[in-house]
């Protein structure tokens, strides 16, 4: 009888498979996942949208059409968008994870190095479709090249309630035009248990969206525009300062130092603010579920809600809407799928879906969806249709660049604002804020 | 002679061959390293492994998938000058211990006595300790809302205060929030590892002081004290540590708001290495807990085993 052992089982039945497919040993002689695994599947991480109905036709149609029309099998994971960027920093540091990462702001020039460069995507996208809005480009282009393909724009305007602002002097839906004016106003009805609502929190939407264009508005600057020379230290930035301290005290919840992006939102919807910088969600909540939301009187409260722009200062009246962006990683093993995928998801008829979904809470990146049917829906939403144009970027007078980010993810000028309001001499408030960009642009 | 040489042979070809391998294990001193390197090398992989990793990266300017320079300790030195990076987390730690240990020794006393429906309470004590603390403090999160806190309404409906607190929004209140809720959830712990010491002291020395006419208070300093005190400085010790490298709680509570006002090293390191990229400085900030611990641990370690001697 011959003998057959384990080991020469194993030889044998390890020859005749590396002999039937080329086997285990060869995909792991080669060092790669065999090729139609590669070509086949594409990761897309994103935020957790406000607008849940947008994340349901992405994971549903959208994931069946692409695998259809592109012959890949998408895979679309949703997280809180306050963790994105731990899942950037783990995959970059380990050179694995999601194919294609949404970046909120700017965030995609902290990551510059490690990001594939998608200028072909990008520029065919801006001629096809109207030309960029500036937010759009000056947070995904570097300068020389365009480090992520831009998606969307958050829109922000002030919500508030027409009858309460009515009550205050302002009829016929009218909003105080002048931050002097707000003032006023929010001053009468903060006494009435209806102030102003705005966060002077750590969130990546609410605070810079207002702190930013506020600071603008009085003709101050954060650097100038060489990008070099820290200008932050100014008269323009001290009358702001000074301002705000009054301002905060006279017309706004006093809470705001502690809300998140979502705070604002509940306290509007429950009445216990007149007025708050936000994108549509608001409104669009209110939409939804009119007998879950209502005034005082027993309305609905999607009546008595309208959009108005962010007040004049001094030096002009900014804005400051919060950008996305699609970054292809480096690391990816599918850069051409995923180049593939960014051209097919950001055509026409399929962006229009998705668009579609989201009400007017994301304008496109380009300008050519203003023209788009909803925004004859609806009214209310249309301050939002093009206030992209108007929108500046983190780190103006320079362009919007890594450091620029950097600022604006260490929350300076939020807390430049928020240690006034808690008692700091404005002069110190300014100076501490300036030595923190300094530290950052001088170095 | 010739029998009894035969009479050994055979003797020592009945004893199995052993092989050099064998020879060496059964010495002990080379069992025992044998026996110590699984061990060993989780050590290296997930305690060594990391530290060494992230003393490279602070004397380094790396970022997110940039490598980086050498530039020595120009990172510690910045963070010398940090306005941001101040005494908070030595105060948040110096004062959850304090309020921990005496809560919990309290507890402990209570818990540690025989009344009806003993087991089910101490049961019901350790809950903070064994709900998920991210779970628990959003429940926090939420009695401390700037709009919606439940804790101002009861104030306002019993005519306590008349206009609303501002818990998490103002400096002072938001660290006094944050240490109200770690001071919940880390009794429970100190309650029942120092019940567990209270257990081991023999009801016959508290029998024998009382019967020598101590007091309570006498009994408690004279008797139960002292043979706690090994336990406490464990419990002590243990909390320390994970009270300084605190995250969770203050991350979902504030995000080190307002303004920086509550941020503890960990979440300062995160924000810093995580948030803007600057993996160095981020490194920095956490090593900068190192000697701090390092201190704690050694005094705390010298104590007792000078405890155990005597």
């Amino acid at each position: 009888m011959a003998r057959f052992d384990r080991r020469s089982f194993l030889k044998l039945s390890g020859s005749g498979a590396l002999a039937a497919t080329g086997g285990m040993a060869g995909i792991l002689a080669s060092g790669r996942a065999p090729a139609y695994a590669q070509a086949t599947s594409l990761h897309w991480l994103r935020w957790a949208d406000f607008v849940p109905a947008s994340d349901q036709l992405l994971k549903g149609e959208i994931v069946a059409e692409c695998e259809k029309a592109l012959g890949m099998k998408l895979t679309i994971e949703t997280i809180n968008a306050n963790d994105i960027q731990a899942r950037i920093t783990s995959s970059v540091q380990s050179g694995s994870g999601p194919d294609i990462v949404c970046a909120l702001n700017n965030w995609a020039q902290l990551y510059g190095e490690s990001l594939a460069d998608v200028t072909d995507v990008a520029e065919e996208l801006g001629k096809a479709q109207g030309g960029f809005y500036e937010t759009s480009k000056v947070v995904a282009n570097d300068g020389k090249r365009w480090i992520a393909v831009p998606w969307s724009i958050v829109g922000l305007q002030i919500a508030y309630r027409k009858s309460w602002f009515e009550e205050v002097g302002y009829s016929g839906g009218k909003f105080p035009e002048t931050w002097e004016a707000l003032r006023e106003a929010g001053k009468k009805l903060k006494a009435m248990g209806r102030p102003v609502g705005q966060t002077l929190g750590h969130t990546f939407g609410d605070a810079p969206a207002f702190t930013y264009p506020y600071l603008w508005s009085w003709g101050a600057k954060e650097v100038d525009a060489d990008g070099k020379s820290v200008l932050l230290n100014s008269k323009e930035t001290l009358e702001s300062v000074k301002f705000m301290v009054g301002f905060w005290k006279d017309a706004l919840d006093e809470g705001g130092l502690a809300w998140d992006d979502s705070s604002n939102n509940r306290a509007f919807l429950s009445g216990t603010c007149c007025a708050t910088n936000n994108g549509a969600s608001i409104y669009i909540e209110a939409l939804r579920k009119p007998d879950a939301y209502q005034t005082e009187k027993g309305t609905p409260l999607k009546g008595d809600i309208l959009h108005a722009p962010l007040p004049k200062g001094p030096g002009g009246q900014f804005s400051f809407h919060v950008p996305f962006s699609n970054m292809l990683m480096g690391y990816s093993k599918n850069q051409k799928g995923a180049k593939e995928f960014l051209r097919w998801i950001s055509s026409k008829p399929v962006f229009d879906r998705w668009f579609t979904t989201q009400k007017g809470f994301s304008v496109g990146p380009t300008t050519d969806w203003e023209k788009h049917k909803l925004w004859n829906d609806d009214p209310i939403m249309l301050p939002y249709r093009s206030a992209a144009r108007t929108g500046r970027f983190a780190g103006y007078a320079g362009p919007s660049g890594r450091k620029a980010a950097e600022v604006l993810t260490k929350y300076i000028l939020t807390d430049m604002y928020a240690k006034a309001v808690q008692g700091m001499p404005p002069e110190d408030a300014v100076k501490w804020a300036h030595g923190e960009l300094i530290k950052i642009y001088g170095a | 002679m010739a029998i009894s040489y035969a009479v050994r042979e055979r003797a020592y070809a009945g004893v199995p061959r052993r092989g050099p391998v064998t020879r060496l294990l059964e010495d002990e001193r080379w069992l025992g390293a044998l026996l110590l390197l699984p061990t060993a090398f989780l050590l290296a992989l997930f305690i060594a492994y990391p530290f060494v990793k992230g003393v490279l990266l602070s004397v380094t300017d790396a970022r997110v998938g940039v490598p980086g320079t050498f530039v020595g300790l120009q990172n510690f030195i910045a963070l010398a000058h940090d306005s941001i990076f101040r005494e908070a987390t030595f105060l948040y730690t110096a004062v959850t211990t304090v309020f921990k240990l005496a809560l919990g020794l309290w507890l402990a006393l209570l818990l540690n006595r025989h009344f009806p429906g003993k087991a089910l309470t101490r049961a019901f004590v350790l809950l903070p300790f064994i709900i998920p603390t991210v779970l628990s403090t959003f429940a926090w999160k939420w009695m401390f809302d700037p709009t919606f806190s439940v804790i101002n309404w009861t104030l306002y409906k019993l005519a306590i205060i008349d206009s609303r607190i501002n818990w998490l929004g103002d400096p002072q209140l938001a660290m006094i929030s944050i240490i109200i809720v770690n001071v919940w959830r880390g009794v429970p712990f100190y309650a029942i590892s120092l019940l567990a010491g209270l257990q081991t002291i023999s009801p016959e020395l508290q029998e024998a002081a009382a019967i020598d006419g101590a007091r309570p208070w006498q009994r408690f300093w004279h008797v139960t004290w002292p043979l706690l005190l090994p336990v406490t400085m464990v419990v002590v010790l243990f909390s320390v540590i994970q009270t300084f490298a605190d995250f969770q709680l203050v991350y979902v509570l504030t995000g080190g708001g307002p303004a920086n006002a509550t941020h503890l090293f960990a979440t300062y390191a995160y924000q810093i290495g995580v948030g803007t990229g600057l993996l160095s400085e981020g490194a920095a900030v956490s090593l900068a807990m190192f000697p701090a611990l390092l201190v704690v641990v050694i005094v705390q370690l010298l104590y007792i085993r000078r405890v155990e001697i005597h």
